[in-house]
């Protein structure tokens, strides 16, 4: 069967309240048009996990604006004023991790482990709450895992079964989201013939994607 | 030449032919611009890049080819895209040879705080933790002094970015090197005094009998 949707029906698919992980790095990444349509569809109390919320009305900054999320997992806020705004009267709930921990946290949820343990964060605020462990002499925390409802993935290209590859610096979370999560919704540039990208060089196997969003009709 | 300028200058001596870096936004992005001739250095974007240069024109930007800040930025021959677990894998895995960041307080024993101001600024560490806990070479690139007040100081009173000892740090008016014993003045910039350095540090600094003026790249 076809993974084929377009745009409005595969965003119906996600409820109010879901967990989203949202592919992206300061925009570059991102599944524009999804972003576009959850604002459309005017999903409420969405749990996101992103590594930032790139800037007012740019990729994930425009869920911010239309005061979607309710709670926020991510690296940085420093370049969305709204975000901390929100977050500072108590709107949005904000989770602030760095951004490698964040990186191996989704990476091991999406890889069935228990979480990891890294030494980022031992000794500072990062550290309040949690466990942490001793290792030949060095301590490390332990992160637990995340895994998500739905990944909402860029990608450069996916063939008609769902392979999927990336560009340059608009891989970043990508990939390690679509791992870790129960529904996968890829918006590529471009969908393309099986065959077209090479098995060495897909990056997220079909058996990952869910959902492909229909691309724009760039002739129409 | 301006303050700013002076840092990237003598940060850029740091950096060895071969070296994998990772600059931080702002002060330490201009390291890039001094490069000493002939050094063939890779720098390293933590949203996935090794091999970024500045963009050569700006007819060339692509959404797809941006550096931590979201800028667009161009690509040496050699370069290579990789995921978030990867370009992470490569800094606290100790494949990074030199990170520079900025800093807001770096304290006597070498400890930095550079990420957030409690009721006040809370971008979120985005990569600083991780950069600093893992390349085998931090260099804290900063003003001496902000708005009148020390950023060396006898203990930090921000929230630390790791607990780690950075290895140096540089400022307008001095090279510092921080070691078990506390922080060692090596170097003045030009036409400092070392009397000067001390009056605008906060904490004791170990002078050495021979204090040398600061180089820097041409």
């Amino acid at each position: 069967m076809s993974k084929l949707r377009n745009l409005e029906d595969a965003v119906a698919a996600i409820p109010d309240g879901a967990v989203l992980m949202i592919g992206g790095f300061m925009g570059a990444g991102t599944p524009h048009r999804l972003m576009n349509e959850l604002v459309r569809q005017g999903k409420k109390g969405l749990t996101v996990i992103a590594n930032d919320t790139a800037r007012p009305n740019v990729g994930i900054g425009k869920l911010i604006d239309a005061k979607l999320v309710a709670r926020l997992v991510t690296s940085h806020i420093g370049t969305n004023s709204e975000t901390q705004r929100q977050m500072i009267a108590g709107e949005t709930q904000v989770e602030l991790v760095p951004q490698g921990t964040l990186a191996e946290r989704i990476r091991s949820g999406g890889f069935g482990l228990g979480g990891v343990l890294t030494p980022t964060g031992v000794g500072t605020t990062v550290e309040e709450g949690k466990q942490t462990i001793e290792i030949d002499g060095k301590t490390y925390l332990v992160e637990k895992p995340l895994k998500a409802d739905f990944a909402l993935i860029n990608a450069k290209r996916a063939d008609y079964y769902g392979n999927v590859d990336y560009a340059l610096t608009a891989r970043n979370f990508n990939p390690l989201m679509a791992m870790a999560a129960e529904t996968v919704i890829v918006e590529a540039v471009d969908i393309v013939p099986v065959g077209v990208i090479p098995p060495d060089v897909v990056v997220t196997p079909n058996v990952l994607v869910d959902y492909l969003i229909a691309t724009e009709n760039r002739h129409g | 030449m301006d303050e700013k300028t002076l840092i990237a200058k003598r940060v850029a001596l740091e950096l060895q032919d071969g070296f994998l870096v990772n600059l931080g936004i702002g002060l330490p992005t201009m390291v890039a611009a001094y490069l000493p001739n002939n050094l063939n250095v890779f720098f390293q974007s933590e949203n996935g890049i090794i091999g970024m240069s500045a963009l050569p024109e700006q007819g060339f930007a692509l959404g797809d080819l941006t550096d931590a800040g979201g800028a667009f930025i161009g690509a040496l021959p050699g370069a290579c895209a990789f995921d978030s677990a990867t370009s992470f894998g490569l800094i606290r895995g100790g494949h990074l040879d030199v990170t520079v960041l900025g800093g807001l307080q770096v304290d006597q024993s070498g400890q930095l705080a550079n990420w957030m101001v409690p009721g006040k600024m809370v971008p979120g560490m985005g990569g600083a933790m991780d950069l600093v806990s893992g390349a085998k070479r931090v260099i804290v690139a900063m003003q001496h002094t902000a708005k009148g007040k020390s950023k060396i100081v006898q203990k930090c009173t921000l929230p630390l970015t790791s607990v780690r000892r950075v290895d140096l740090i540089v400022t307008d008016l001095a090279v510092l090197q921080p070691s078990e014993e506390g922080l060692i003045l090596k170097e003045t910039a030009p036409g400092v005094s070392i009397d000067q350095v001390k009056a605008a540090t906060d904490c004791e600094l170990i002078i050495p009998s021979n204090v040398p003026e600061m180089q820097i790249t041409e």
